[in-house]
């Protein structure tokens, strides 16, 4: 950090002296150099590529990975970057065939990679040049093309070099065009068709004859059989497996298989409703260098389940949310498993402060765990964990709400390396949150519906966790503009805030967040006092919301119960928004606003939901929570 | 038989008023048969072939004789046609014998002679019934009188074809020539019935090759195609001659009788045709039902009966048919010869084996078939269900194709073409995105074009448009653009988003009413 400041000032102070053009001195190794360096913020690199202009040639060469925030700047774009190896057109929903043309025309061979999972407006001719232009491809994201069919999947199996391929929900793809890919893509490494709901035993399995090089595999979601499994299990190099959601496996199946995979490392088996620990430990038998296990809403965790997975050795990671848990499949767990880093029983039933304490004894090396929903889980738990899981960096314990607020303390004491804690609905109170301020990396916290906590608590955090990326304060009635003002100060990396039913912010919280220049998601959901003031006037001074569009990529915007906004003043601030994805709004302005501005908006890709919600304004912030708690048994 | 005997020799006594007696017949059609098969030992066979063959005929007399005699309109047809074949066949033998005797024979021109001034008497009979029946037939006269004028001019036809194969019966040398010129296009030396006589050959023999094939084979009536009957006579020749090489060798004795089409009769495409109207069926049944309508004594359960069940009486060979493509395993001439079942077993083989695959499938365009019913069988799963190979095989289940797949490489599904249809090809995309630009800008100006309707940039977009107004309003460019799916994705018109910062605030307060007269005015243009 300290270097890219000095460089940036040295540039400062050579841009005064503009007559004598000391940056002729600077050799191009020391350009790139130094933007090598400026990696943190995008927005570095573009006031250091506005210095002069041999610096702005010099960056437009050296950069390699380009996130454009609107697809009608492309030409221009590409034009000025002639390097780009990485493409990412995520924040550009309306990627066409011909946008697909113009940056195969003006990439070529040096594109390498392309993310157009947030795009399924582009076809099989835009695919189709892509792949012909550019020989080097070597990742594609294809991810939610729910409208490509099997003359798509054929255009990617041209780009011959391909090793990574993403087709998750890609639905119309059948066996066919599959089987082109897989005979295309000889270098595969790696797959995804999770819910590629068209692709059959046939398809994988001729994707695990002909792509040997297959690293990872997800089959999430397929409706294949146990015919395909033979041959996947012969693949020499296979990793990372998952099979969530294929409900056509079974048991019989997996014991009938003679040997299982030697290479694998990763299994996800979660919802696999027709497997037993019979089945799985038949299908790990072989893979003694599994590191990762995930079976989630499977099998009951029992010590049956706990034996077999004693031989391997080398995992780490075991994911279980959602089974039924007993006391005993948890101490056999602890015993059988050597030192597990990462433990998720969230929403299990059945965890108990027994259980859970035997387990969290045993494995002191725990990184991460996740206890959400463990409704019987006490301060003894805590006690536990924390005394014997002291490297935690993440710890999610949501609705863990037999917990006391003095537990929270102790958090914060003995775990100081979190960076990831989800305190959503507990008992915290200011104490505690003045202890957790001792965890300066943290990153993400949420206090939603943590009804103790007030601006104070708030200011501990804002004044000494710096790298607060994501907060959420969803339903905490006691916040007010102070707290978030302490936060915004703070906190300058804030990504993510949410501040919706804080009943209390008004707009100078807005005003005050716009110092966050990375903000990217802002939820104000039921915040009666933000006006159209906070809104449109803030359009006019180029500040909060409408400022944050002009900087950053605000792509969900949910505008509900917003009292005193005006028509006038949303339609602005949609129209500024030019990379908005979906907008919620209140069906009262469907009537206000024009017509056209929603076609105008759709047109460029964004998708309008419509909610006809009464606030409910008499509601307590403690009733609600006890409703909530009457619906959850 | 006895029956059947005195009935034939009812009818042909009948024929012999024409001076023709039956002996004479069988006797001076045999010696074409000698005559060109040099085989003078056939000789006795054919004989009794030929016997056969006049009895036979005279069994499918029987059926027309005695409407004839009830019903004086219509059977007169049959029978006279008899008679011509007669005549045709006396003259045969007299051209035949023109190399022995060399005059013309008075007596024969006089038989002829007689002959017409009979059938033009029937013709004028026919003629006085129809104008009688005229009045009375009133309900349906357009089936009536098509149906009479088919009668009439078919009687008439005869009557002119014997006229002028008398005439030139007179011409010696001429007759000499033909039936020299035409010996050699028989097959093997087929006999010809001497199509010297002139172009009259065909109404006869049809009648003539149509009786005896029924007594050949039950299947197989070769009528109108004199080239086929005479080599289907021939083939029995040598069939015969085989059968009695053979028969000590390796067939079970009386086991089978083989039969080899030709070729051309394998393709032709009509094997029945009516004796009547020349028409051709490739069913029997079919010219049975299509004979219905030549007159009322075609409808009886006899007429309508298959012609060959009475001749079941008759002891007969089981028959086996023979490919003619020699080679062919079929071909009786192969040392392992598997014979061919029914006619229709060697039409297919033929076509499937030995001729070109002309029908080609329309929906896949690859597959082609020699045999139209085995198109329009493939044309029944030719489709969805199609698995189809890069290599061009196709497959009727999927996991088939990708076997084929798996196992061969470089091999890849062939993704249909209706599916790779659609947007057009990469060199025309550039124009489509054109034109689908320049709608985007049109849909927008009707749509969100209200906000900024003094906006500089809205106005060139729309004038962009109007440069070129007749790709914009033709139904066809609108078309093209749907084709490529552009037209729902209009270009977003804010090029810059400062621009739309400026607009978006002056534009807002006069939204909804600008919107109106924009999208208007531009209709205008």
């Amino acid at each position: 950090m300290k270097r890219q400041k000095m460089t940036i000032e040295f540039d400062d102070n050579n841009s005064n002296k503009s007559n004598n053009n000391l940056f002729d001195l600077l050799s191009e190794e020391i350009v790139f150099a130094i933007l090598d360096l400026l990696n943190t913020n995008p927005l570095d690199r573009k006031s250091f590529s506005l210095v002069c202009k041999s610096v702005y040639n010099l960056e437009s060469k050296h950069r390699k990975t380009l996130k454009p925030l609107r697809q009608e700047h492309l030409p221009r774009i590409l034009n000025r970057y002639p390097h780009i190896s990485h493409l990412d057109l995520s924040l550009c929903p309306r990627i066409n065939d011909n946008s697909l043309t113009v940056i195969s025309n003006a990439c070529k061979d040096s594109l390498r990679s392309i993310d157009l999972s947030r795009s399924r407006f582009f076809s099989y001719n835009g695919l189709m040049s892509l792949a012909w232009n550019c020989k080097n491809l070597v990742d594609v994201d294809l991810s939610n093309a729910t409208e490509l069919r099997d003359a798509a999947a054929a255009a990617v199996a041209e780009a011959k070099n391909l090793e990574r391929l993403w087709l998750g929900r890609c639905k119309l793809i059948t066996d066919m065009g599959i089987g082109c890919i897989a005979v295309g893509c000889k270098k595969l490494r790696l797959i995804s068709l999770k819910w590629c709901l068209g692709v059959t035993d046939l398809g994988v399995d001729l994707i695990a004859v002909k792509c040997k090089e297959i690293r990872s595999l997800d089959l999430s979601y397929l409706p294949i059989t146990n015919k395909c499994l033979p041959s996947i299990l012969k693949l020499q190099y296979l990793e990372d497996l998952a099979m969530e959601g294929c409900f056509g496996i079974d048991d019989d199946s997996l014991t009938a298989l003679k040997h299982g995979c030697k290479s694998l490392k990763r299994l996800d088996m979660s919802s696999c409703q027709n497997i037993s620990y019979v089945g799985l430990s038949s299908l790990i038998s072989g893979a003694g260098g599994l590191e990762q296990l995930t079976l989630a809403y499977g099998c009951p965790v029992t010590p049956a389940l706990a034996n077999g997975l004693k031989n391997l050795s080398a995992l780490q990671s075991v994911k279980l949310d959602g089974c039924m848990v007993t006391s005993a499949g948890l101490k056999a767990l602890g015993n059988c498993l050597i030192s597990l880093r990462e433990l998720s029983l969230s929403k299990c039933l059945g965890v108990t402060d027994e259980g859970l304490s035997s387990l969290v004894t045993k494995h002191r090396e725990l990184r991460k765990l996740d206890i959400t929903c463990c409704r019987k889980i006490t301060d003894v738990s805590i006690a536990h964990i924390t005394s014997s899981c002291g490297n935690l960096t993440s710890l999610r314990m949501e609705s863990c709400t037999l917990v006391s607020r003095e537990a929270f303390v102790l958090i914060g004491q003995r775990c100081q390396f979190l960076e990831e804690l989800d305190l959503t609905d507990n008992e915290i109170d200011d104490e505690g949150l003045k202890s957790i301020s001792r965890c300066s990396k943290l990153s993400s916290l949420k206090l939603g519906i943590c009804l103790n906590i007030t601006d104070e608590g708030l200011a501990y955090i804002g004044m000494h966790c710096s790298k607060l990326t994501e907060l959420d304060l969803y339903r905490s009635a006691e916040i007010t503009d102070a707290g978030i003002l302490a936060i915004a100060s703070g906190c300058h990396d804030l990504e993510m805030i949410n501040m919706s039913y804080c009943r209390d912010i008004t707009d100078s919280s807005l005003i005050s967040l716009s110092k966050c220049v990375r903000l990217n998601t802002f939820e104000s959901r039921g915040c009666p006092l933000i006006t159209s003031l906070g809104i449109a006037a803030i359009a006019v001074g180029y500040v909060g919301l409408l400022s944050l569009a002009s900087i950053s990529c605000l792509q969900n915007m949910t505008v509900l119960h917003l009292k005193g906004l005006t028509p006038s003043g949303l339609a602005a601030a949609l129209l500024a928004c030019g990379g908005l994805t979906k907008v919620k709004l209140h069906v009262a302005f469907k009537s206000l606003l024009p017509h056209p501005l929603f076609e105008h908006l759709e047109a460029r890709g964004c998708v309008f939901e419509w909610r006809d919600k009464q606030f409910q304004a008499e509601l307590d912030p403690k009733c609600w929570k006890l409703q909530l708690e009457d619906m959850i048994p | 038989m006895d029956k059947k005997d005195r009935l034939c020799q009812e009818t042909w006594a009948k024929s012999s008023s024409s001076g023709n007696e039956l002996p004479k017949n069988i006797s001076t059609e045999k010696p074409s048969f000698i005559n060109f098969n040099f085989n003078s030992q056939q000789y006795e066979q054919k004989w009794e072939d030929t016997s056969i063959f006049g009895s036979r005929t005279n069994s499918s007399f029987q059926e027309f004789n005695p409407q004839s005699e009830t019903q004086s309109l219509l059977p007169s047809n049959p029978n006279d046609h008899i008679k011509m074949a007669d005549q045709e066949n006396s003259q045969i033998n007299e051209t035949l014998q023109t190399n022995k005797i060399p005059d013309w024979d008075p007596r024969a021109m006089l038989n002829n002679l007689s002959f017409l001034e009979q059938k033009i008497h029937q013709l004028q009979d026919l003629v006085h019934l129809i104008v009688g029946r005229r009045g009375q037939v009133l309900g349906r006269p357009d089936e009536l009188v098509t149906q009479q004028q088919q009668l009439v001019t078919a009687d008439l036809t005869s009557i002119i074809v014997q006229l002028i194969s008398t005439a030139g019966s007179l011409l010696p040398s001429v007759k000499h020539t033909l039936s020299a010129t035409t010996t050699p296009v028989g097959q093997l030396g087929g006999i010809l019935f001497p199509s010297g006589t002139g172009m009259n050959n065909s109404v006869q023999q049809q009648h003539s090759s149509g009786s005896k094939v029924s007594d050949q084979s039950n299947q197989m009536d070769v009528t109108g195609n004199c080239g086929t009957e005479q080599n289907y006579s021939i083939e029995e020749h040598e069939m015969k001659d085989e059968e009695d090489a053979e028969e000590g060798e390796n067939l079970p004795p009386g086991s089978y009788e083989i039969l080899q089409l030709e070729k051309e009769e394998i393709l032709a495409p009509h094997t029945h045709f009516c004796t009547i109207c020349g028409k051709g069926f490739k069913r029997d049944a079919n010219l049975r039902m299509h004979m219905r309508g030549h007159g009322d004594e075609y409808k009886t359960p006899a007429a309508l009966a298959k012609p060959n069940k009475e001749a079941s009486s008759e002891p007969v060979l089981i028959k086996r048919y023979s490919c003619p493509f020699t080679g062919c395993k079929r071909n009786k001439d192969h040392k392992k010869f598997q014979p061919l079942k029914t006619i229709l077993c060697v039409k297919n083989h033929y076509k499937r084996t030995h001729c070109d695959k002309s029908y080609t499938c329309s929906r896949c365009n690859t597959k082609k078939f020699s045999v139209i019913a085995d198109l329009k069988t493939h044309e029944k799963h030719c489709g969805k269900d199609k698995w189809l190979c890069s290599c061009g095989t196709t497959f009727s289940r999927k996991d088939k194709l990708f076997g084929h797949i798996a196992l061969f490489q470089g091999h890849t599904p062939a993704i249909p073409p209706d599916e790779t249809k659609g947007p057009a090809g990469p060199s025309d995309k550039g124009d489509e995105n054109e034109v689908a630009n320049k709608v985007g800008s049109i849909n927008y100006s009707f749509g969100s074009g209200g906000a900024n309707g003094t906006g500089a940039q809205n106005v060139m977009d729309v004038k962009g448009g109007v440069d070129d107004p007749a790709s914009y309003f033709s139904p066809l460019n609108f078309d093209t653009c749907n084709f490529g799916g552009f037209h729902e994705f209009p270009r977003p018109p804010f090029d810059d988003s400062e621009s739309s910062f400026s607009f978006l605030i002056s534009g807002l307060c006069n939204y909804s009413q600008k919107t109106g007269g924009e999208s208007s005015s531009n209709n205008i243009q």
